[in-house]
């Protein structure tokens, strides 16, 4: 077993297919919330495979998309004006602020780094006790932990010169958000697998209730994708709605609980601006009074009350599902990944980004 | 089938009077004297450098091939080699992969006050040792040194000269619709190697870095198959995608590229799956991409594949007037999607 050739086998990726086909008979919306799962989508060429009644909608579940532009500019800030060491994700970097990105502002000499665990950062703060190192926590239930544990431990070693500058959301929130749009088009969600791994099943019970549509925790490879659409098709042509778990090899139905535990101990829930989409109640993830010590933004000043943002992007219409990436107006033309006008442009996993590097090129034949 | 060299000659460090690289030594007086004297000159000793001419006089015949390369890596050192092999290896491979052998290299440092002097002279060796497994000289160079801050340990460049085979008749107009896509070895593995050891990023593995010289292998391709050799590239920045994507751009003829013939080791796969990288981005040193008359694509690959580091070499792909411009990788699951060339860094994502 090895995790990876079994879940791109051709012949189970065409069985699915055949079942799918044989499945479907009306037109549905199925939303995969994860960006992961938008780029395995179009990686593997999916996308055009399915039949036409299956359309996919790319939803929200891209970090780097959803980061409000005051914390990039904050992040910025950070680097160029209080001379800390900033650490981030790789695909941080290159998403515009209101007037520059973190990859500009290391070319004007800041110093930023590029960090594949939180835990680094603190051992950087640890080495480096004459400077401010601060950590842009960026991400959803996945990165929560880690993030977490990083806070968790420099409070533990009373490390002073470390801190978090915390962009976290949560998936359900979001999809809560979603559902309630009245423009909203989609008739049945595959959830994020990896996000699942950590919190388990239990949150996604209520939406399935509220909303009465089936929710599948699906993973990302080809395999697991074309499973959960088959799983949510078979449901939607039956007429019914309940939460299924695709994923199996990976998520339990309680989660991690150490890490949900953990989670909830350092931080705590309140109202957050998803960028592109507005505030969403209940949907992030700040430090709770115990770390506040740890809080970047009580550190070094709070966020601009609204940073400038008048690109044209229209990424709030593509994370809803309103439009599809190549139907904006900029798109590969004005919004380019080396020249993105909007974060979906920038990252793997961002809906436009993901189009422009492998869908609208071939569609434009 | 010709063998590459292997040599090591462990020879101590000369004593120097310097820890380290100070001003001084790129300051033309005797310092640098005793720093070229003791290291460079005794290590890649010829006549050329015995000379210590203004320029180095030589001797070659036929259509010449020329090429420059600066070499910047970080880290300096790393699994299966150094800046040094890096910058022998990769001015040698841009000659090799014009159908040229390369015969002699310049050799230019840019020092940063402070680099440790043993750290040089590891570094010197390895330049040695790369020289006289490639065969080639380097007949002419020159040191600098810059204040500490203003950059960042060592920079090095080579240019280097060749003879290209009577045989070699290669360039983007020689491409034709119907060409095969050959690939002497597995992808990735340079770029991998590098980004499991750079700061921050740090992951456990065995992978080595493919850097070696490729002559021998592009010169009896040449030898045995000549102008039925359309086009040789070495996909080293920016990887194989880049690569396939320069031709396609450059010729306006479309790439079909077979993702299940594509070697990829697994632990270059598992690494690209954490990292979220695509293997098809990401650097290589000792690998090549050849585009062939399709007459002579299996016999190509026979030969490939009795190399001693072309076990995994394959048929990729084929260039075809369907789809202009474009590279279309047919993935393995069966369906399809554009290769896009590269937008900038390669950035690991989030989760």
């Amino acid at each position: 077993m090895k995790y990876l050739s079994e879940f791109r086998d051709e012949e189970i990726v065409r069985t699915l297919l055949g079942k799918i086909r044989k499945c479907v008979m009306k037109p549905w919306n199925i939303m995969e919330v994860c960006g992961g799962q938008t780029h395995g989508l179009v990686r593997h060429g999916l996308l055009q495979m399915l039949p036409e009644q299956v359309r996919m909608i790319h939803g929200p579940g891209c970090p780097v998309c959803v980061t409000p532009i005051s914390l990039i500019d904050k992040a910025v800030e950070l680097a160029l004006e209080h001379n800390v060491i900033l650490c981030s994700y790789g695909d941080m970097l290159r998403v515009p602020g209101s007037t520059i990105s973190l990859q500009q502002a290391r070319a004007m000499g800041g110093d930023i780094r590029i960090l594949y665990s939180p835990l680094e950062a603190v051992s950087i703060a640890r080495q480096n006790p004459e400077r401010e190192v601060v950590f842009f926590a960026v991400g959803f239930e996945t990165t929560a932990p880690p993030n977490a544990l990083s806070v968790e431990q420099a409070y533990r070693e009373k490390l002073s010169n470390y801190s978090i500058l915390s962009s976290h959301v949560l998936v359900p929130p979001a999809m809560e958000a979603i559902m309630s749009d009245s423009e909203t088009k989609v008739d049945g969600f595959l959830a994020a697998g990896h996000v699942c791994t950590v919190t388990g099943l239990s949150e996604y019970v209520p939406l399935v209730e509220k909303w009465k549509m089936p929710i599948v925790v699906t993973g990302f490879e080809p395999v697991d994708l074309l499973e959960g659409i088959y799983m949510v098709v078979s449901q939607l042509e039956s007429g019914e709605y309940r939460l299924e778990n695709q994923y199996r090899r990976v998520v339990k139905i309680d989660g991690n609980q150490r890490a949900v535990h953990l989670v909830n101990s350092v931080f705590e829930y309140r109202d957050r601006e998803w960028r592109g989409i507005g505030e969403i109640p209940m949907s992030g993830l700040f430090l709770a009074q115990k770390y506040s010590d740890y809080d970047a933004t009580l550190k070094f000043g709070p966020l601009k009350e609204r940073s400038y943002e008048d690109s044209g992007c229209l990424s709030g219409d593509v994370m809803k599902g309103k439009i599809k990436p190549h139907e904006c107006p900029n798109f590969g033309d004005g919004c380019t990944p080396v020249n993105p006008l909007g974060a979906p442009m920038v990252s793997n996993e961002g809906a436009c980004a993901a189009y422009y590097n492998y869908v609208a090129q071939d569609s434009k034949e | 089938m010709s063998k590459s060299v292997k040599v090591k000659l462990n020879c101590p460090a000369p004593v120097q009077e310097f820890d380290s690289i100070t001003i001084g030594h790129g300051g033309g007086g005797k310092l640098t004297q005793n720093l070229l004297k003791s290291g460079v000159f005794s290590l890649l000793n010829n006549e050329w450098l015995r000379e210590q001419g203004d320029a180095a006089v030589i001797q070659l015949n036929g259509k010449i091939a020329f090429s420059t390369d600066t070499f910047v890596v970080s880290p300096l050192l790393f699994p299966g080699g150094t800046i040094g092999d890096l910058a022998v290896n990769g001015t040698v491979n841009d000659l090799a992969v014009s159908g040229a052998r390369p015969l002699y290299l310049s050799l230019s440092f840019i020092l940063e006050e402070g680099l440790e002097m043993t750290l040089f002279y590891q570094i010197l060796q390895s330049i040695r040792d790369a020289c006289v497994e490639a065969g080639v000289e380097v007949v002419t160079g020159d040191t600098k040194v810059v204040e500490k801050g203003k950059g960042d340990q060592i920079f090095i460049n080579t240019t280097g000269i060749g003879e290209t085979h009577p045989k070699a008749n290669m360039g983007m107009n020689r491409i034709k619709g119907s060409d095969a896509i050959l690939l002497s070895g597995p992808v990735a593995r340079h770029g991998i190697t590098i980004m499991s050891k750079r700061n921050g990023l740090e992951f456990e593995t065995k992978l080595n870095s493919d850097t070696r010289p490729l002559h021998r292998i592009c010169l009896e391709l040449m030898d045995k198959f000549g102008s039925k050799i359309h086009l040789m590239r070495d996909p080293t920045r920016g990887g194989v995608a880049t690569v396939l994507n320069e031709i396609a751009e450059q010729t306006g003829l479309g790439i079909n590229l077979i993702e299940k013939e594509l070697p990829v080791e697994d632990e270059v796969a598992g690494a690209c799956e954490m990292l979220g990288l695509d293997p098809l981005y990401v650097a290589n040193e000792g690998l090549f991409v050849a585009i062939v008359d399709a007459e002579i694509a299996e016999e190509c690959l026979d030969l490939l594949q009795k190399w001693e580091h072309g076990s995994s070499a394959a048929i990729i792909g084929e260039v075809t007037e369907d789809h202009p411009n474009k590279v279309v990788l047919h993935s393995s699951i069966g369906g399809r999607r554009v290769l896009a060339q590269a937008s900038g860094e390669l950035l690991p994502r989030i989760c």
